[in-house]
């Protein structure tokens, strides 16, 4: 049985089967009951949770030959992610944390802007000033990632009241990790989404790590829903790995959200199959057999057996995909290590919608050393 | 005595500090099993076990706030902030609670607490992991601020700040981590409050702490040969300040400049040309000069734009033989 009778971050057998669990896939693929997503959605989804796996694969390679700084990836947690991402509606904001950018690319965020990111290169969206993965996009209607733990889920209900206030009738998605619900800003968001009843649903992607905190350290409760019933807000608990369930649980909370009906808390059970970060060794903290239990259970894996048995997939469309993805991604990640740095001039920018004659006078000392070529 | 990085040299302070004084815990996140992102304490969790070598929840209100209970009964807390950038949670409970906890009790309570924080640019962090917060802490009464530039003054000043009866914030140059070895002799105290002068000269004064001072360091032997002397302070503690060092040297030269990685405005060191400037004011050649971060968040791709390394260093000491 999956994480129902395990707790996630290594501790097992401390939690009852869990009969509240949302799951639509066993573990080997079978639908438990009729799938709401279309098979042609499925397999839409099946090839973006493809192509999120390759690209982080491909990005944590890129990063240990020095070619970029830094890499933060979503191994195991693609249908936590995807699932949600096809159930919002273009007016859906998204508040990331920042595991969550295959959702922005699931929403029409150009590969090449992502990557521009990554490489902090002139053409970066963010013109360089944030680390890799940390993304941005008005036009797709996510907010910034932003490093410090839980700061989104604030802004997420402001949004949210914003939009109410304005009569439109969307849904904010706020995206954050079992750690962030130790923050002062989840604390601060579930108090005032419950009072102010605003259009939230809160995925809490329960990958069960903190860096090398194993959940169950993180917090007491029995589960992390637990949480939400003292902010009065409903909460739900869903196989995080079972990107048909997760499609189902977020199309409720995502509509009930849009409708008026206020907030959602939705626990997505899943697990962090990589490090952290390419920072990061999990080795040094981790059991090897939590981790290969866990890759049984993976969420590709599982929707693949799916698509199989219901004879939409199979090992020539997969090898297909593969080539296809590959190709994708390898050029799109040539293009953008050739594009140049921002330009010295840039630093000074968005400072301010105006910038200050102080700040301006830093620019033309920082531009007057730039030319003078001593760097 | 041994050659140790700073990592190392921090770890065996709170190691010696551990073994001396069962008071003494560390908290914070990732600081037990991992022995820290940073793994400055690596191995303490094995040695002193889980009690005192906590791995928290992800909250820096919490692991200060926590921390501070434990000071006003009878514990030396070391809280770990795992980047200075993400000690702003915490900034409530040390500004309105550990600064003021002695004075508003009229000194009934007290918090030894000793809060680390790695902080810094030069690793490629970004907004998040390169900041310099000091200047917000330097401004508070009750806090004190040090910030070592090597191993050795690293452990030293750690042991003191473990001593000490008052909050200290403690912020690691995590640059310079595993960039310097040194001699570090067991049982080392550098008490706080002192200057070091690094190089002696006549010409100028030249102010730094941190991982700039290698920087401050570079552009004094560049200037030196064109014949300027470079007098070069390491400040290594911020709060208590120590004038005196300072004020003799400037009296000697006539001239400084001061440099930090935080941004200029309000930075630590418009306090240092104030303080210099009300107290060597007729001994002063020229106007002082700052060489600091700019006034705009910690960028990524260009931070060696933004930090003032000694390309920016040496033509300031130009400058200030100018006049
Ligand atoms: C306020 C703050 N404190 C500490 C950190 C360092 N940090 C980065 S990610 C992380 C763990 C986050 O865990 P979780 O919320 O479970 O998200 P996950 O990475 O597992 O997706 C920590 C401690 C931070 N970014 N912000
Ligand atoms: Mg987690």
């Amino acid at each position: 049985m999956l994480g129902n009778t395990e707790r996630p971050g290594g501790e097992r057998g401390a939690r009852a089967a869990d009969p509240d669990l949302v799951r639509v896939l066993d573990d080997e693929g079978r639908a438990m009951r009729k799938p709401v997503l279309p098979i042609e959605r499925r397999l839409a989804l099946y090839e973006a949770m493809v192509r999120s796996r390759r690209l982080d694969e491909r990005l944590e390679r890129v990063q240990r030959q020095g070619r970029i700084g830094f890499h933060i990836g979503s191994q195991g947690e693609e249908a936590a992610v995807l699932g949600v991402a096809e159930a919002l509606a273009p007016e859906d904001w998204i508040a990331p944390c920042y595991r969550e950018v295959a959702a922005l690319l699931h929403r029409g965020f150009p590969l090449e802007a992502h990557l521009d990111n990554v490489f902090g290169n002139a053409d970066d969206p963010n013109v360089g000033r944030q680390m890799p993965v940390h993304f941005a996009s008005r036009a797709h209607r996510c907010l910034s990632v932003s490093a410090p733990i839980g700061t989104q889920l604030p802004h997420a209900v402001g949004l949210a009241y914003a939009m109410k206030l304005r009569g439109e009738h969307a849904a904010v998605a706020a995206f954050f990790g079992d750690g962030a619900t130790s923050s002062q800003g989840f604390h601060d968001a579930m108090t005032f989404a419950g009072v102010m009843k605003v259009g939230v649903a809160f995925f809490c992607r329960n990958n069960g790590w903190a860096i090398s905190l194993p959940a169950h350290e993180q917090c007491a409760a029995r589960a992390l829903a637990d949480k939400a019933v003292g902010y009065g807000i409903p909460a739900v608990r869903c196989d995080g790995n079972d990107l048909l369930a997760v499609f189902e649980v977020a199309s409720r909370a995502l509509d009930t959200a849009r409708r008026g009906g206020g907030p959602t808390f939705v626990e997505l059970l899943t697990y962090r199959a990589g490090p952290h970060s390419t920072s990061d060794d999990p080795t040094r903290y981790r059991d090897p057999d939590e981790v290969s239990r866990w890759a049984a259970r993976d969420p590709i894996t599982r929707l693949r057996k799916h698509l199989e048995r219901e004879d939409a997939w199979d090992i020539d469309r997969e090898a297909a995909l593969l080539a296809r993805v590959d190709a994708e991604l390898k050029e799109a990640i040539a293009r953008a290590e050739k594009k140049p740095r921002p330009s010295v001039a840039s630093l000074f920018d968005d400072v301010y919608a105006e910038p200050t004659e102080a700040l301006l006078a830093q620019k033309r000392e920082a531009l007057a050393l730039d030319e003078g070529g001593e760097g | 005595m041994s050659e140790l990085t700073m990592v190392e040299a921090l770890r065996s302070g709170m190691r010696e500090a551990m073994h001396a004084d069962a008071s003494v815990v560390l908290l914070g996140e990732d600081v037990g099993r991992v022995g820290g992102v940073f793994r400055v304490s690596d191995g303490l969790r094995d040695e002193f076990g889980p009690a005192r070598v906590i791995d928290t929840p992800l909250s820096e209100g919490g692991i200060v706030g926590t921390a501070i209970g434990m000071a006003m009964h009878g514990l030396r807390p070391i809280a770990e902030i795992q980047f200075a950038d993400f000690i702003y949670p915490a900034f409530d409970q040390l500004v309105n609670e550990a600064a003021k906890i002695r004075y508003r009790s009229g000194g009934q309570f007290s918090v030894p607490l000793v809060v680390r924080a790695p902080y810094g640019g030069g690793i490629k962090g970004g907004h998040y992991h390169s900041q310099s917060p000091e200047a917000y802490f330097t401004h508070t009464a009750g806090l004190k601020v040090v910030c070592p530039s090597n191993p050795r003054d690293a452990k030293g000043l750690l042991r003191a700040a473990i001593d000490d009866p008052d909050p200290v914030i403690f912020f690691e140059p995590k640059r310079i981590y595993r960039a310097v070895r040194d001699e570090v002799p067991d049982e080392i105290r550098v008490p706080l409050g002192k200057a070091e002068i690094v190089r002696e000269g006549a010409d100028v004064t030249l102010i730094a702490y941190g991982a700039m001072l290698y920087e401050a360091l570079a552009a004094a032997e560049e200037v030196a040969r064109e014949g300027i002397e470079v007098e070069l302070v390491d400040l290594r503690t911020l709060i208590p300040l120590d004038l005196e060092t300072l004020e003799a040297s400037v009296n000697k030269t006539g001239r400084f400049v001061v440099v930090h990685e935080a941004p200029l405005t309000s930075g630590f060191g418009a306090e240092i040309v104030s303080r210099l400037t009300e107290r060597c004011f007729y001994a002063l050649e020229a106007p002082p000069i700052r060489v600091t971060g700019f006034d705009t968040p910690f960028p990524y791709t260009l931070e060696d734009v933004y930090l003032p390394l000694a390309r920016r260093i040496a033509p300031a000491l130009r400058k200030a033989m100018e006049d």
